[in-house]
């Protein structure tokens, strides 16, 4: 079917960019099949994710790809009514597991969202939430490690003199920026994003993304887009979803430039979606 | 012909306009009528019970002397059922609304459970006074004390505050407790440190205008048999105790008797309006002042 696992001959062939051979796998999908209710949103999914590397899902609204991505740290199960048929295998544990917590999987698999969220509270607070819930109560550890993140996230400069202001007072493009900071104070190992900056203008966009580049040197790195320019300039693996289904997934210069699917050429060169 | 048609639109223009206006009319003169009988309410309140409205009056006992008597018991005993009410309700109301909103599966179950919440706040509160005395005084053999009077009162606005604190819940976006979740909280995590402060403003609202109909309920408190003279003031949850309602409802009915009466309900008619008007005063205030625009 379409499940082209990263096909490592054609790597050799296709890849001028970035490969690492030496680079872990984080995420393996095996006959993932998800169901919202009636609606089967995601149909025999088999799928590779490597760490440090930038991994864009592109394709059309309603495709699935949002679903995936919310599959990849169980967020999908906080709808109502979903049903999981298939293995996720995250670093050699299935994430369905009963001895593997969701919470344990979160914290190792960081999210950003469509629309920047930050708590309605301080800079500061946004960014030591998550390690206070993870029981790290000492003011100088987290102290430390609001500074890193937020160095990390490209923010220091901006709001250093300004932690305890609300974090509702900063644009948009910072407040992504805070999000991405607070999913880095756990310190993670892969991070998800959905559509990060499609609420942003594009000098923020800019910004997130080569953030996003600086930040691949150490986290597995799954980005959601609508955006084909982005994920042309910013993945070095590129899965294209369509109807729920993975139609091709390669190395990104592979799939922009040479296609091996009919409907994957179609669809960058916009003739649909 | 063209002459016509616009004979005909200023014929109808002029009707038109006239039933603008007519309606402007009826509408005024509704709400004019409305706040007239509230105003003369008021106004004949004030006249009547400003004269015996003093320090005194508040600080005073109950007597049968009309120019001795005081209100000390019934703010005492109003304060003693706040006791009971405020902790009871807060507890069991949130805890509930957060069930419901965070925890139960949206099933039929579910909406049966809310449709009868919906219900319960529309039940007449003699209704639930009933429910106490038979529970609280005569079940539990708590007799009509603090504790009974104030669990009943809590029975009774309890819907109001599930309701206002369910409300208040759903307006926390789901995006922040995703972020929450996202980030490798526990949902009691998120619960308590996200969905509870950004909802508390407008739980504290609605449980302000729940107690505020709470003080000023009288049927409840009469069926569970508040005594009608009580010169003792309530020291513990277990005694007996009047509330400002009850002195209102009391000295008018013996108006007949003693005339002056009726002056000490009005005064104290002034007393306990000036206190709701305080709590929702405060009730908006908070609603305001903790706004956030997400």
């Amino acid at each position: 079917m379409n499940a082209i696992i990263w096909n490592e001959q054609n790597i050799e062939e296709t890849n001028t960019a970035v490969f690492n051979p030496t680079n872990q796998r984080i995420y393996t999908t095996e006959n993932l099949n998800v169901w919202y209710g009636e609606k089967h949103a995601i149909k025999d999914i088999n799928l590779s994710i490597y760490e440090k590397e930038v991994t864009a899902i592109i394709g059309p609204s309603g495709c699935g790809k949002s679903t995936y991505l919310k599959t990849l740290n169980r967020m999908v199960e906080l709808e109502p009514s979903t049903r999981i048929e298939g293995s996720i295998t995250y670093r050699s544990k299935n994430i369905f597991n009963k001895d593997y917590s969701v919470e344990q999987l979160r914290t190792q698999v960081g999210m950003v969202f469509q629309k920047p969220n930050p708590f309605p509270k301080s800079i500061y607070e946004n960014i030591a939430y998550g390690p206070k819930i993870h029981g790290i109560r000492d003011k100088k550890v987290l102290d430390q490690i609001v500074e890193d993140s937020l160095r990390q996230a490209y923010l220091w400069d901006e709001v250093k003199d300004r932690l305890k202001d609300h974090a509702y007072g900063l644009s948009g493009g910072q407040q992504q920026r805070l999000c991405i900071a607070r999913c880095l104070a756990v310190k993670p190992d892969c991070i998800l994003m959905d559509e990060p900056t499609s609420a942003l203008d594009p000098q923020s966009t800019l910004k997130i993304e080569s953030l996003i580049q600086s930040l691949k040197e150490n986290y597995g790195i799954i980005i959601v887009t609508h955006n084909m320019q982005q994920a042309a300039r910013i993945s070095d693996k590129t899965v294209f979803f369509l109807d729920g289904e993975v139609i091709e997934s390669n190395h990104t210069n592979a799939v922009f430039n040479n296609p091996s699917d009919e409907r994957t050429k179609n669809y960058i060169h916009g003739v649909f979606g | 012909m063209i002459n016509d048609n616009i004979g005909q639109v200023n014929k109808q223009m002029k009707r038109r306009i006239l039933l603008d206006k007519f309606a402007r009319i009826i509408f005024i003169s509704t709400m004019v009528v409305v706040l007239a009988i509230l105003a003369l309410l008021i106004i004949r309140v004030f006249i009547q019970g400003f004269s015996v409205l003093n320090i005194s009056f508040l600080t005073n006992t109950l007597s049968t002397q009309a120019d001795q008597a005081g209100i000390l018991g019934a703010i005492l005993g109003t304060l003693w059922l706040m006791a009971v009410v405020v902790p009871t309700t807060m507890i069991i109301g949130v805890s509930t609304a957060i069930y419901l909103e965070c925890y139960a599966k949206k099933n039929r179950i579910h909406s049966f459970i809310q449709m009868n919440i919906g219900n319960l706040a529309g039940v007449p509160s003699i209704v639930y006074g009933i429910l106490g005395l038979t529970v609280f005084v005569r079940t539990l053999e708590l007799g009509n004390v603090v504790l009974a009077g104030g669990l009943t009162m809590s029975l009774l606005i309890l819907p109001i505050i599930i309701v206002a604190s369910q409300e208040a819940i759903q307006s926390v976006p789901a995006t922040l407790s995703e972020a929450s979740y996202g980030i490798g909280a526990s949902k009691w995590q998120t619960i308590k440190n996200i969905i509870i402060p950004a909802s508390l403003p407008n739980i504290l609202t609605g449980a302000i205008l729940a107690l505020s109909r709470a003080i000023g309920e009288t049927a409840p408190l009469v069926v569970i048999g508040i005594p009608a003279l009580l010169i003792p003031f309530p020291g513990s949850l277990l005694d007996r105790f009047t509330v400002l309602p009850m002195q209102i409802y009391y000295w008018t009915l013996d108006a007949s008797l003693v005339a002056e009466y009726a002056n000490l309900a009005a005064a104290t008619i002034i007393v306990l309006l000036v206190s709701l008007f305080i709590l929702n005063a405060s009730a908006i205030y908070l609603r305001h002042k903790f706004k956030v625009n997400y």
